[in-house]
């Protein structure tokens, strides 16, 4: 640093957005007279090309080393304005930005205040600017493979893209088949595509593409490393049924001694199997599994003389003795793809969900009139003992979104439609039956959904406007409370069978991959993205993406878009072979050094390692940074008792004189 | 104290949880007072304890030390150090008479925007009461 640093400072106006509440050129002013300080200006917007050219044209003309950039927060634009002066011949990180727009215009009202507070802030940023050092941006190679959490829709989509880019994929799905919850859909809204017939074959796709390795009945169970180089660790839990000899035929099921006893995950219970079971039909793959839980032989050691499956298995496939397998392997990027919960009306016990088997949910009402369903796509309910073909039919929107008192303020977006889909496919089935739909409002934002919204109202559906309050039951009849908001009439509406139009939530075991991954969740609870627009498929933990509803509710359209997008976002690594690594890494002052090692024992990326140096002729022990493990975050530096770690960037002489020149002006 | 005593609070926010949190409490326009600035570290795992006293020492009323909740630390454990080390330094404060009402530390996610606000203002309303600090006050470096 032998420079003398040479400091120009840029106030953005951001058009009113900071200048309403801050007077920018008082700021730019003010900023003239601070120490080092060549040159201050103010400009509309600083990150437009005209903003930057401002800046390149100043460091040529004024010979400036530092800049400050006093605009909107460093999380927004700071990889902007790093390029910007790179462009012009400065380091990239003799650069700082005063967060004067989300950390001050935005939250203060008074312009007195406001323009207070970014002097300050702007002191700050000069303050350190005129002490940071040049860093220099190294790379690392990146390994061409990528890692798939989740095989729905999304996860499935986002495999096949990569995969048929060349690349190698590893999909790991929990469950023991492949396709989410788009395999339990019957038709899909809103142009009635037979959600079975467009999905099995990506399916299969997904399962025999040379360039991927499908993993399914597995969970990821350790992720180590960074963009680039992430070392995964899956655990395929046993399946009890050799993959190789299993060849689907179902005699096991048939056979079982407990057979048809256990709730049916994938008709959501209305129909049973066994206990050794391939969770629908065409399931992907093809191998049945056993169930731990409920298998006789695995929870007691004892099924009659001798298991049935393994009697009847013609291939010797079921193996008692299979434990659980780890598979390890390297990848450059992650896609987390892990869906959603349906939100569960337990929660709402007005609704009766609990206490009548005629009051349904939607994903229920899917397996009811699916042709492949328990009742052969017949829409029957029972009504307490009864088996009933309903004549009057009630779906209710908006149950567990757009609901505070449940804690979800958002909107779900499939269940206007899917409910309008289900009131179409129920019509198809039962031309006689009375249907309506309870609603707050109807969002048919998307494409073709107003379209398909006209055609199920002329269906002779109706539609009434109205939350429900409750719902009882009166002689054999439920009774829907609700008042009817248009016409300011209440009702008590007697149906036959309510079908509940329930949003989609979080999954309730999403904090296992949160954890592995360092991911957040936003307000709603689902993944968060790293930019609400401009990056909604990345994540804050570099080379980590979102893909479909684990970044919150969408359709199936949506889905696979997103999909598409966070392959493409994780083949960038990939394509090129190399991604940057942090250069904001610590760094040993290796002569003041005492040895103790606790930073070693500190550092939770085991990136700082002892070596021996040789120290005026005496051999000793100091600490040494990997720079590539190192990921900056300067834990060590506080552990230090010599102040010899420290993070660039980050170090105490750089952060000192931000706290002296935040303290000093009251 | 004279009535119209406002503190000047600075604060040590992680770059991924509580600056993002206080982000978002820009973007969505949640207002809260002026009082307090805002220094961006990487991880509360690198606030240095000295660096509390140090803000002490060199003008501040307050002081405020923000990170992930415990658990969702970007890089794994820094902020359990945080809480460690800072809740020693509390103890410590208090022992050389310090009113521990000017050091505060919070758990504030990327989403919390709301709650953002909450922390600033008690943080502030706890300045206010302890007073100006006239402690141990020294320059150490000329601004
Ligand atoms: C009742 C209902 C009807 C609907 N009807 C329609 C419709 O008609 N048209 C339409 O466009 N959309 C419809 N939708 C929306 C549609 O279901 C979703 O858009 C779609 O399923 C989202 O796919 P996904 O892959 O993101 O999630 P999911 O389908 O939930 O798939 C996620 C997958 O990840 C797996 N997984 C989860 N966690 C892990 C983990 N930790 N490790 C490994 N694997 C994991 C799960 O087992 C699952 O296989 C409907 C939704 C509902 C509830």
């Amino acid at each position: 640093m032998t420079e003398k640093p040479k400091v120009g400072v840029y106030v953005c106006h951001c058009g009113i957005n900071i200048s309403s509440t801050v007077d920018v050129d008082a700021v730019a002013e003010f900023a003239e007279k601070l120490p080092n300080v060549k040159v201050a200006r103010t400009y509309s917007y600083m990150c437009s090309d005209p903003g930057q050219v401002l800046i390149k044209k100043d460091i040529e003309e004024h010979g400036l080393n530092r800049i400050v950039v006093a605009s909107c927060s460093p999380r927004m634009h700071e990889p902007t304005f790093r390029k910007a002066i790179a462009d012009a011949g400065v380091n990239p990180y003799f650069l700082e930005m005063a967060n004067i727009r989300e950390q001050c215009s935005w939250v203060h009202e008074e312009i007195e205040e406001g323009t207070a507070k970014a002097k300050k802030l702007l002191t700050a940023s000069v303050a350190k600017v005129r002490l940071l050092e040049a860093l220099e941006q190294k790379e690392v190679d990146a390994e061409p493979a990528a890692l798939v959490i989740g095989a729905g829709i999304a996860g499935i989509q986002s495999a096949l893209d990569i995969a048929d880019a060349g690349f190698q994929v590893y999909l790991v799905e929990k469950t023991p088949s492949v396709g989410g919850r788009m395999a339990q859909l019957d038709k899909t809204f809103p142009t009635l595509d037979c959600s079975a017939c467009i999905l099995t074959p990506k399916m299969v796709d997904a399962a025999n593409h040379p360039n991927i390795e499908l993993l399914t009945y597995s969970e990821v169970e350790e992720v180590k490393g960074f963009i680039g180089n992430f070392d995964v660790k899956v655990r395929k839990k046993a399946r009890y049924v050799d993959f190789d000899k299993c060849t689907g035929c179902g005699d096991c099921a048939k056979e079982c001694r407990v057979k048809d006893r256990f709730p049916n995950e994938f008709d959501q219970g209305l129909s049973k199997r066994s206990a050794i079971y391939l969770p629908f039909p065409q399931a992907v793959p093809a191998k049945f599994t056993i169930d731990p839980d409920n298998c006789l032989f695995l929870k007691k050691g004892k099924c009659g003389k001798n298991p049935k499956c393994q009697e009847v298995c013609g291939t010797e496939a079921i193996d008692f003795e299979q434990e659980d397998e780890f598979v390890e392997f390297r990848v450059g990027a992650i896609i987390v793809a892990t869906g959603f919960d349906p939100f569960n009306p337990s929660r709402k016990p007005e609704y009766g969900y609990d206490d009548y088997p005629n009051v349904i949910t939607g994903m229920e009402m899917e397996r009811l009139v699916s042709a492949s369903g328990p009742t052969e796509g017949k829409v029957k309910v029972f009504n307490g003992e009864e088996e009933i073909e309903p004549k009057e039919v009630a779906l209710i929107k908006c149950v567990g979104s757009r609901d505070e008192s449940v804690g979800n303020e958002y909107c779900s977006r499939v269940c206007c439609m899917y409910v309008a889909k289900q009131a179409h496919l129920i019509r198809d089935k039962l031309p006689d039956a009375n249907i309506r739909i309870y609603y707050m409002d109807v969002r048919a934002f998307g494409k073709g959904f107003e379209e398909f919204y006209d055609r199920v109202r002329r269906e002779n559906v109706r539609y009434i406007r109205g939350n429900p309050s409750e719902i009882f039951k009166r002689g054999n009849k439920l009774v829907v409370k609700v008042e009817d908001t248009l016409t300011s009439t209440p009702l008590e509406d007697e149906v036959d069978m309510v079908v509940l139009g329930v949003g989609l939530e979080p999954r309730a075991d999403m904090r296992g991959v949160m954890e592995l991954l360092r991911l957040s969740q936003s307000p709603d609870k689902f993944f968060l993205e790293a930019h609400p627009k401009l990056r909604p498929v990345d994540t804050a933990t570099d080379g980590v993406f979102l893909a479909g509803c684990a970044q919150g509710p969408k359709d199936i359209p949506d889905t696979v878009a997103q999909a598409k997008g966070a392959a493409a976002s994780a083949m960038i690594p990939l394509a090129r072979g190399k991604v940057p690594i942090n250069a904001q890494v610590a760094i040993v002052n290796e002569a003041t050094c005492r040895g103790c090692a606790f930073c070693v024992s500190i550092c939770p990326y085991s990136a700082i390692e002892m070596v021996t140096v040789n120290r005026f002729g005496n051999e000793v022990e100091v600490a040494r940074v990997n720079e590539a493990l190192c990921k900056g975050c300067g834990s060590c530096a506080a552990a230090c008792l010599s102040d010899s770690i420290q993070p660039k960037s980050f170090r105490d002489s750089q952060i000192l004189p931000q706290i002296a020149a935040l303290g000093v002006m009251k | 104290m004279s009535a119209n005593y406002e503190p000047n609070i600075v604060a040590f926010l992680c770059n991924w949880c509580s600056y993002a949190g206080a982000d978002l409490a820009g973007t969505s326009r949640v207002s809260y007072p002026a009082n307090i600035q805002i220094i961006r570290v990487m991880c509360s795992g690198r606030v240095n304890p000295l660096y509390v006293m140090n803000a002490l020492q060199q003008g501040a009323d307050g002081v405020l030390v923000s990170g992930c909740h415990p658990g969702d630390c970007h890089y794994m454990e820094g902020n359990y150090y945080a809480r460690r080390r800072l809740g020693m330094l509390k103890d410590l404060m208090e022992f050389v008479g310090v009113d521990p009402k000017r050091f505060h530390m919070s758990w504030v996610s990327a989403s919390e925007g709301h709650k953002w606000k909450e922390v600033v203002e008690k943080t502030v309303e706890d300045a206010r009461d302890a007073g100006p600090f006239e402690g141990f006050r020294r320059r150490q470096i000329d601004w």
